[in-house]
């Protein structure tokens, strides 16, 4: 802990490499007291109506764990499914010895100011660990929520799904809906074992003044299945990430998806990096993207370092209404025998598309918004049903104010 | 019924249709000959009403509306259906979604009309994505049966179509057209002509749809005009004999 304070020091004011700098004393990091739930029905409605569009069931029906997280305390963590851990992390840091070999093991904590204040200031997070050979029926769910204006929240999280396993999450980060500045910078480590599988669905809700700086790395062992879906389509001021993965064992799989909409106002710059370490290893980067007036940065790279790997790349960009969408697309074969791909595309609408449409009865603006919610719908192999369905309803609720 | 009068249209500057009168009254199909480029196309895209069609003369009628200035989506919801040659591909949009919005919310037995059309492995695929010629077809075949349009518009429906499904293609079309003389217990073959109400236009280039449906008259589009009005088969009977370039003496 100590090195890891003196790593963090050293790096406190560093600059990211991408996106604008963020004054982080322009926000307060001062902990917020909220009282510990044991039942989550007791939270305001309010609350639990603005956690539902983040993919959150307050109710925790369908859900194999609960961890709810409002602005720096734990209001809710539990899991009611053998061989499942969910754990606040400074709670796991403090009782599990083993918590110490999985914390900024993979990110650096000297990245960036952003991962070198989430070790000052770590404010909570969750452990989700899935034992050897356990299965959960339902998905996990992880909430971080903000309700104090202009607090800057964070956290770290760690995910681990041992050999065997099987976990599938949904985090949703969401504001209070009078809140309309924060700063949220949230740690992410993912380790996938042996023939383990993960599927990490993120649903963020965010408001117009919101910073956004997550800091995600994850490693997939041997046979090891990792599929990281991102879905952010509500306005927010500024949002960064680049999430890492690394599939360092044969045969190891990674698929990134993500659903981005620019609303005026907002700068998205998200990519999706994964490195190919070992033979056979797969991976998959796809993105949509909507300016709607926003801009996008929408990057991706695939590092192909062992022959018989194959990656493949998509960035397809939609400009709704004006805005900015730069697609990234970088492939790097360090030696013979990679097979990598890209396709990236940006443009309107093809009037085609919407005639086609209408000969069909549809009107110009239902044409339009058939063709988007097509343009969103991106098939996930693998996905339970019951995450497919919470990101139809994200794609769902923000169409009408797409339109 | 269907009244075209007079009709110009322009594509971008160039003059495409030349005072085309036509007429289909309820219970006919018309076929429409033309080499390529003459204007067939541009013809059936200006009834369904395409704006890059622009009509610099002339009116176009359909159950007694004057629908000229119509945007498309009315045209379709008044009863005019099409079947294209080259749609495009809608991505993400699922054939079953498509053919759902074809029937307007009502309760389309979308397994069922797949069924009828050999395409039910096609319904969780994207809308013409990467579909060959002869599904293009059935897709478009099976969109049109969920409609259930009154003014049907066929754009070369045998083109692109291999000898295994340009049957199953004519049995539809003569199906959507009211014309498969299916036997019906409680009506005569008479009773049932009569009772015909859903109108035809069929653009063919190569005529082999005419042996699977019956028309009552052909037309041939040629520069832009209609040179000529005759029984169908006698006018397939003489393109195959002296072709198109006769077309000119005609017209002249």
């Amino acid at each position: 802990m100590q090195d890891l304070n003196e790593k963090a020091l050293q790096a406190k004011d560093k600059k990211a490499a991408l996106g604008p700098d963020v004054d982080l004393s322009s926000f307060t990091a001062e902990p917020v007291s909220h009282a510990y739930l044991e039942n989550l029905t007791a939270l305001p409605m309010a609350d639990q109506s603005r956690m539902i569009e983040a993919g959150i069931d307050a109710s925790g029906s369908g859900r194999s764990g609960t961890y709810i997280q409002k602005d720096t305390a734990v209001l809710h963590a539990h899991s009611s499914q053998e061989g499942l851990d969910v754990i606040p992390i400074k709670k796991a840091l403090r009782d599990h010895s083993w918590v110490k070999d999985y914390y900024w093991k993979l990110a650096s904590v000297d990245t960036d100011k952003y991962t070198a204040q989430a070790q000052l200031n770590l404010h909570d997070g969750y452990v989700i660990r899935a034992r050897p050979g356990s299965r959960a029926t339902y998905p996990v769910q992880a909430c971080l929520y903000l309700e104090k204006e202009n607090l800057s929240q964070y956290v770290h999280n760690l995910i681990i799904v041992e050999e065997g396993a099987e976990l599938h999450v949904i985090t949703g980060c969401a504001t209070a809906s009078h809140l309309k500045r924060g700063l949220h910078v949230g740690i992410s480590e993912f380790f996938v074992g042996r023939n383990a599988k993960l599927s990490f669905t993120m649903i963020h809700h965010w408001a117009e003044e919101m910073m956004v700086r997550p800091r995600s790395v994850g490693i997939v062992e041997e046979g090891g299945l990792f599929l990281n879906n991102y879905i952010s389509m509500k306005p927010v001021r500024s949002l960064q990430m680049y999430p890492t993965t690394h599939l360092v064992g044969k045969g190891a799989v990674s698929r990134f998806y993500s659903l981005l909409v620019g609303a005026p106002g907002s700068e998205l710059d998200v990519g999706g990096r994964i490195f190919l370490k070992e033979e056979e290893t797969r991976a998959e980067v796809i993105a949509r993207a909507i300016s709607n007036g926003g801009t996008i940065v929408s990057r991706g790279d695939l590092i192909g370092e062992k022959p018989g790997i194959k990656a493949h790349l998509e960035c397809k960009g939609l400009l709704l209404k004006g805005g900015v969408i730069h697609a990234i697309p970088e492939l790097q074969g360090m030696v013979e025998g990679v097979e990598m791909s890209h396709e990236a595309a940006v443009g309107k609408i093809a009037q085609e598309e919407i005639f086609y449409l209408m000969s069909r009865g549809l009107t110009e603006a239902e044409a339009t918004s058939t063709i988007v919610r097509g343009f969103l719908n991106v098939d996930i192999p693998g996905l339970p049903p019951q995450l497919k369905e919470e990101i139809d309803r994200a794609v769902e609720m923000s169409e009408k104010e797409l339109m | 019924m269907l009244r075209i009068e007079d009709l110009q249209v322009k594509i971008d500057e160039r003059e495409v249709l030349k005072h085309i009168d036509l007429e289909i009254q309820p219970g006919e199909t018309h076929i429409l000959f033309g080499p390529n480029g003459s204007g067939k196309t541009t013809l059936l895209m200006t009834i369904m009403g395409y704006p890059q069609c622009r009509i610099t003369a002339g009116k176009i009628f359909f159950k007694g509306r004057d629908i000229t200035d119509m945007p498309i989506n009315e045209r379709a919801r008044l009863g005019i259906g099409m079947s294209f040659q080259r749609p495009p591909t809608i991505h993400g949009l699922k054939t079953r979604q498509m053919v759902k919005i074809c029937g307007d919310g009502q309760q389309v037995d979308v397994e069922a009309l797949a069924g009828e059309m050999n395409f039910t492995d096609f319904l969780d695929r994207d809308i013409n994505a990467g579909f060959s010629g002869g599904e293009i077809k059935r897709s478009e075949l099976l969109q049109l049966m969920a409609q259930d349009a009154d003014l049907l518009l066929f754009d070369e429906p045998e083109s692109g179509v291999d000898l295994e499904n340009i049957s199953l293609i004519g049995h539809a079309i003569s199906s959507l057209l009211q014309r498969d003389f299916r036997v019906d217990p409680d009506k005569t073959q008479i009773q049932k002509k009569k009772e015909r109400t859903k109108m035809g236009l069929i653009i063919t280039h190569t005529g082999f749809i005419l042996d699977y449906v019956t028309a009552d008259r052909g037309q041939v589009l040629f520069d832009g005009v209609m040179s000529c009005k005759s029984n169908p088969q006698e006018i397939f009977a003489c393109i195959k004999k002296v072709g198109y370039e006769e077309c000119i003496r005609c017209k002249i």
